[in-house]
């Protein structure tokens, strides 16, 4: 099990650093996905089948679509001559490092304030399904209209030209 | 005998299986079904092309290959070695590492796909219980390798190949997902073992596959659809159309890596034969209660090679639709019904048995069908088309 893990989690990583490091936007995209990828593995090899499916379809088959047509049609996929850093990386870095210090430090903390369990709780695709239609229905229709409304407000605005256009 | 005969593959595996050493035995058992999958579909894929050849060139009143061996029969080996020997060229300005790996990536991920499919009875390499989640997760990846091998290859072509590729396969995703819906929610199941085992029952001998309800006949039509655009067929080869884009995303393709993309694209179909088939077909199970005796695997087969012959047919029939046409009516026509239909199957599930159900669900989706239609047909004016952007 720790083997698997390993090569996953060298692999997520490697793939998320070659997204910041690489100098096309398109090569960075593919290399997310990369990163996507692994993060699916890494939720299946803890058997949570139904988020790591629901990630590789998700994050690989509609986001990673979706910033490669962005990359394309804004014309950001030619190379940039100089250097990808921006000048204020240096304050990014203590930022992403301070964000992370806090979430490592709540995961080894919770690991004491949780009374240890004997077995990981198996949860099957069912279960999922009868706690969002029942229990969690009103988030579950909440987002659900937010979405809609985001996708009208898009389509509204991609149409706005047809007026003034001719 | 005959359930000897239906579970061969499966005794023989635990016959090969048993002789090891225990230590190796899980490993070797995987390694043999997924040996069986990486033999037996490309075996398939080679029959088929000389099917399509064959047929297609009878649909269009020619012979078709006929110098390879008897009746043409060993054209695909002909094939092979030729795809094999040909100089592979990747052009200077391509990318070349994303060149390379664009077609590994499909194959790659196409044959994933077969993980979950139940080619008979105790005939799946994982019986997983997201079965089809995964089908359609590993599906949605197909779309990036198609975007790697167009952008890649730094031509107007590839990329035009790849960006409607793209457009396509993501508008018929969601009514593939939609359809697809219906089933689950009336097995209660995400599991295509459980799915297959479901349909597996017989009423006065006819069977109780999904296609012969209303919401299932529906549901089938609209998957067909989907799935005809979703693995780039005819009449949606907009991708590839050879009269405007040379071959599409594979133009700057040559040698093996072409034959890739050509083995990718056969084994796509095979797969969503397997999963319509397994959905609205009953998947193994026999079309008759007394045919049952014929082993399971056949029938899985059958099924998908009759699928695949009504492929090559619509392909030698039916003419290439247009971009507007096509985003039209996946997003204004298949998508509704889709949705409609979802209520229906809800509607079949809580009517109860009797004869009540089979009317209203009929009645609902013919009018819902008739009116759809219309009201489509009625908002089109025929006549020159006008262009938004292009003059």
């Amino acid at each position: 099990m720790t083997i698997v893990f390993w090569i996953l989690a060298a692999l997520t990583v490697a793939s998320g650093l070659t997204a910041v490091l690489l100098k096309n936007t398109v090569h960075c995209a593919l290399a997310v996905t990369g990163a996507f990828a692994g993060l699916a593995l890494l939720f299946l090899q803890l058997d949570a089948q139904f988020a790591g499916f629901a990630q590789i379809l998700v994050y690989i088959g509609a986001v990673a679509i979706l910033i490669v047509f962005a990359i394309l049609l804004t014309r950001g996929s030619e190379t940039p001559q100089g250097g990808v850093f921006s000048r204020t990386w240096l304050a990014g870095l203590c930022i992403a490092a301070a964000v992370f210090a806090v979430l490592g430090w709540a995961v080894i903390r919770s690991v004491d304030a949780l009374p240890q369990q004997a077995a990981s709780p198996a949860v099957s695709v069912m279960d999922i399904g009868n706690a969002l239609m029942g229990r969690y229905v009103l988030p579950l229709e909440i987002v659900a209209l937010l979405l809609t409304a985001a996708l009208i407000g898009a389509v509204i605005v991609a149409m706005h030209e047809k007026g003034d256009g001719k | 005998m005959a359930t000897a005969l239906d579970q061969i593959f499966v005794i023989l595996k635990h016959w090969i299986v048993g002789v090891l050493p225990a230590a190796l035995q899980p490993l070797v058992g995987v390694v043999l079904s997924v040996v069986a999958i990486i033999a037996t579909f490309p075996a398939l894929f080679a029959l088929t092309t000389v099917l399509e050849r064959k047929g297609l060139g009878r649909i269009q009143n020619r012979i078709g290959p006929n110098r390879t061996g008897p009746y043409g029969i060993l054209q695909p080996v002909a094939d092979g070695i030729k795809s094999l020997t040909k100089e592979d060229i990747v052009p200077l300005s391509a990318d070349a590492v994303v060149h390379f790996l664009a077609p590994l990536v499909l194959v790659v991920v196409v044959f994933l796909g077969f993980a979950v499919l139940p080619m008979g009875r105790n005939m799946q390499l994982v019986d997983m219980d997201a079965g089809l989640l995964f089908f359609f997760a590993i599906g949605a990846s197909t779309e990036l390798s198609i975007f790697m091998a167009g952008w890649s290859s730094r031509n107007k072509y590839s990329l035009l190949g790849a960006m409607r590729a793209v457009a396509q396969m993501i508008s018929y995703e969601v009514p593939l997902l939609m359809s697809s819906v219906a089933v689950v929610m009336i097995t209660g199941s995400l599991s295509l073992v459980k799915i297959v085992e479901a349909q597996n029952q017989y009423t006065w001998g006819l069977p109780h596959w999904y296609i012969f309800t209303p919401w299932g006949f529906a549901g089938f039509v609209m998957f067909a659809t989907a799935a005809t655009a979703e693995t780039n067929r005819s009449p949606f080869d907009l991708p590839e159309g050879e009269s405007e884009l040379v071959a599409g995303y594979f133009t700057e393709y040559s040698g093996f890596k072409f034959a890739l993309f050509f083995l990718g694209e056969y084994l796509g179909m095979f797969s969503m034969s397997g999963l319509g088939a397994a959905l609205y077909l009953g998947g193994w199970s026999a079309p008759l209660a007394v045919l049952s005796f014929v082993p399971s695997w056949i029938w899985f087969f059958s099924k998908v090679m009759l699928s695949i012959c009504v492929f090559i047919w619509l392909r030698g029939t039916l003419p290439r639709l247009r971009q507007d046409q096509l985003m039209n009516f996946a997003w204004k026509f298949v998508l509704p019904m889709t949705l409609l239909n979802l209520l229906v199957a809800g509607l079949w599930r809580f009517l109860g048995d009797g004869w009540m159900r089979w009317v209203v669900c009929s009645a609902i989706l013919l009018i819902a069908y008739v009116i759809v239609g219309r009201a489509e047909m009625h908002r089109k004016h025929y006549g020159p088309r006008s262009y938004r952007y292009a003059e």
